[in-house]
């Protein structure tokens, strides 16, 4: 698979979603290029997930265009928002396993339910997942309830990429996790990234993955994107919130650390 | 939009040719046995004209090879690039060792072992359960000594919740009842000529007897389930062990008022479960038998004990305590996972229900010996 042109896999236009009278987004303009890993930072309760859940089409935006794959997610067939969700994979936060089955049959589930495919093969790709994701061979087996949160995050990355999907969005993979772990998962973020191809879309509070995993970042505030681009361009931009986001002390020690590589 | 190619192999002498896209869709398409005889015997895959690879067809590359090697053969890659190299890498590292499967033989001594287990925690469960009893009842007790203790506004709240809500279903359920034992009774009665008795026959069954058991086993499945599925989702979001370390304590808070309220609300229900099914009786004895309200209720006062009705009253907070108990007593087991709410919603449910109707026959045994 050879990327030639910049391709923009995502593209989000004027969104409008709101709450009641609560106003989240207003006029959110935001382009995801094809391949690259994006972290979507923002403040609490600046919507980021609420975007991500408006992209994957779990929410009705009251106003805007929301195109995927070059298609859009609300104005479109059954069958083309079908074949868009093969495509893509939702890894939620804390994993939002099925707590009735084990993160095998979890994993299994996106492949018995988009693909006929034999029950062995199934499991075989299953577990292949499972190690992808540094899950134990013994996790296969074990219920969600059973799993630690580190344990449910992977096995939720892993039910997300079961499909080889093209896209993924990653709701906060590394909040909760100790920084090990938090760290852990974010070389595996970027190697499954290189070795499948995979485009990411990183909603994260974590300074440590911006600076050790993403190409761009895009900042929301003030009800829409404010700024798009790499680390040092936001450096340069000039809002109190990102100001201080990205030259307060946590942001010196996560650029610090991840220079020191 | 890549134009998705075919995917198609070739046997080239010793050399086996790949072609077009490797991707899951493929693979699952793909006849694999045809596939492993044609590469048998092959010593090269060329992967160079692969358009697209994803794991499962990495894993299809890694298991011929790993096929051919069981066959003593040695099958190498060729033309992967970069990317490629790198997920086929991946998942060989990630292949599942080879799994016997393990056959289960259940024998006789497995089926006693099962047994013996569930035995065992059914025993345990009746200890536990008398324990959640005692302390609630020793609760209760402390808040008769302390009655500051006693959480006012939330048991006027569930007093709302499970007495004044239930009032319509139970006077409905009852007013039933009652015009069914009156329409059937009288179809018996008739044949003696003693169709009057029809008014003992429901004024003693529905006072005694079935005016509680009915509301019950109704507000069994209407307050009994609410409370273990509030009880349950309050301790799935661990909001019991917050309330736990911040010195609250639960069955002070959410189970004592609920098993109050259920107690004096349920005799409350009762009574009026007890009017709607004699008034119930009585227009079906006008309207089918024709003895009217007057000699109804005449003979309503003068034939049957106020006994029937005290027996009906006493086993009314007995009952209560039954389905109150078991109800937040499963909400209390609730574990991590949304299952466990649900199957134990529906263990309270029936559980409650059959053990009012098990005091019920320890109770028709007790007012026997009695004489009442």
């Amino acid at each position: 698979m050879t990327v030639s042109a910049i391709e923009d896999i995502i593209r989000v236009r004027g969104l409008v979603t709101r709450f009641g009278t609560h106003t989240v987004h207003d006029g959110l303009d935001l382009d995801v290029r094809r391949g690259e890993i994006i972290g979507v930072v923002g403040g609490s309760g600046t919507g980021k997930s609420v975007l991500l859940r408006a992209i994957v089409g779990l929410l009705k935006p009251d106003a805007g265009k929301i195109e995927v794959f070059g298609k859009s997610v609300r104005d479109t067939s059954d069958d083309d928002y079908r074949n868009m969700r093969r495509r893509w994979g939702v890894m939620f936060q804390d994993g939002a396993l099925f707590s009735s089955l084990t993160v095998q049959q979890n994993v299994e589930a996106p492949m018995r339910e988009q693909l006929q495919m034999d029950a062995e093969l199934r499991a075989v790709l299953a577990g292949i997942k499972v190690h992808m994701v540094g899950l134990p061979e013994d996790a296969l087996s074990k219920h969600p309830a059973e799993l630690s949160g580190g344990m449910r995050k992977r096995a939720g990355f892993a039910r997300a990429i079961a499909l080889d999907p093209e896209i993924v969005f990653l709701d906060e993979p590394t909040a909760g996790l100790d920084p090990i772990g938090a760290a852990a998962f974010d070389i595996l973020i970027k190697q499954l990234q290189a070795a499948l191809g995979l485009t990411v879309f990183l909603v994260t509070h974590d300074l440590d993955s911006l600076y050790a995993i993403c190409d761009r970042v895009a900042v929301l505030a003030d009800k829409r994107v404010l700024a798009v681009g790499t680390l040092e361009d936001m450096l340069a931009v000039d809002h109190p919130w990102v100001q201080e986001y990205f030259h307060g002390p946590r942001a010196r020690a996560a650029q610090t650390t991840a220079g020191g590589h | 939009m890549t134009v998705p190619t075919p995917f198609e192999v070739t046997r080239n002498g010793s050399r086996l040719v790949a072609r077009g896209d490797l991707l899951i869709d493929a693979v699952v398409a793909l006849d694999r046995p045809s596939l492993v005889d044609q590469a048998r015997g092959a010593s090269v895959i060329d992967i160079s004209g692969v358009t697209r690879i994803d794991t499962a067809g990495a894993w299809l590359l890694v298991d011929l090879q790993l096929q051919s090697a069981a066959e003593g053969g040695a099958l190498t890659l060729e033309g992967a690039n970069e990317v490629e190299a790198q997920l086929i890498e991946t998942v060989r590292l990630g292949m599942p060792p080879e799994t016997v499967d393990v056959v289960q033989v259940r024998s006789l001594g497995d089926v006693l072992e099962n047994l013996g287990r569930k035995v065992v925690r059914g025993a345990r469960k009746a200890i536990e359960l008398i324990s959640f009893l005692g302390q609630v009842v020793s609760t209760l007790a402390g808040t008769v000594i302390h009655p500051r203790r006693l959480r006012m506004t939330s048991l006027v709240h569930h007093c709302q919740e499970v007495g004044l809500n239930a009032v319509p279903i139970v006077a409905l359920m009852a007013f039933l009842i009652g015009v069914v034992l009156a329409f059937q009774g009288a179809a018996q009665l008739r044949q003696f000529g003693a169709e009057v008795f029809v008014v003992d026959l429901i004024a003693i069954s529905v006072l005694r007897e079935l005016g509680i058991l009915l509301t019950a086993i109704i507000v069994a499945g209407r307050s009994g389930s609410a409370f273990t599925a509030a009880i349950g989702s309050m301790k799935m979001r661990e909001e019991i062990d917050a309330m736990r370390t911040i010195g609250l304590d639960p069955v002070t808070i959410l189970v004592v008022p609920r098993v109050l309220a259920l107690m004096l609300m349920l005799p409350a229900l009762g009574f009026i479960a007890d009017i709607a099914g004699l008034v119930g009786g009585a227009v079906m004895s006008w309207i089918e038998l024709g003895v009217s309200p007057a000699v109804f209720q005449s003979r309503l006062v003068s034939n049957t004990d106020v006994w029937h009705f005290g027996v009906g009253m006493i086993k009314a907070p007995f009952f209560a305590l039954i389905i109150g108990i078991i109800g937040c007593f499963e909400g209390l087991k609730v574990g991590g996972d949304a299952e466990s709410l649900g199957r134990l919603t529906s263990t309270s449910v029936v559980l409650s229900i059959f053990l009012v109707i098990v005091a019920d026959a320890m109770f028709s045994i007790f007012f026997a010996i009695v004489g009442v």
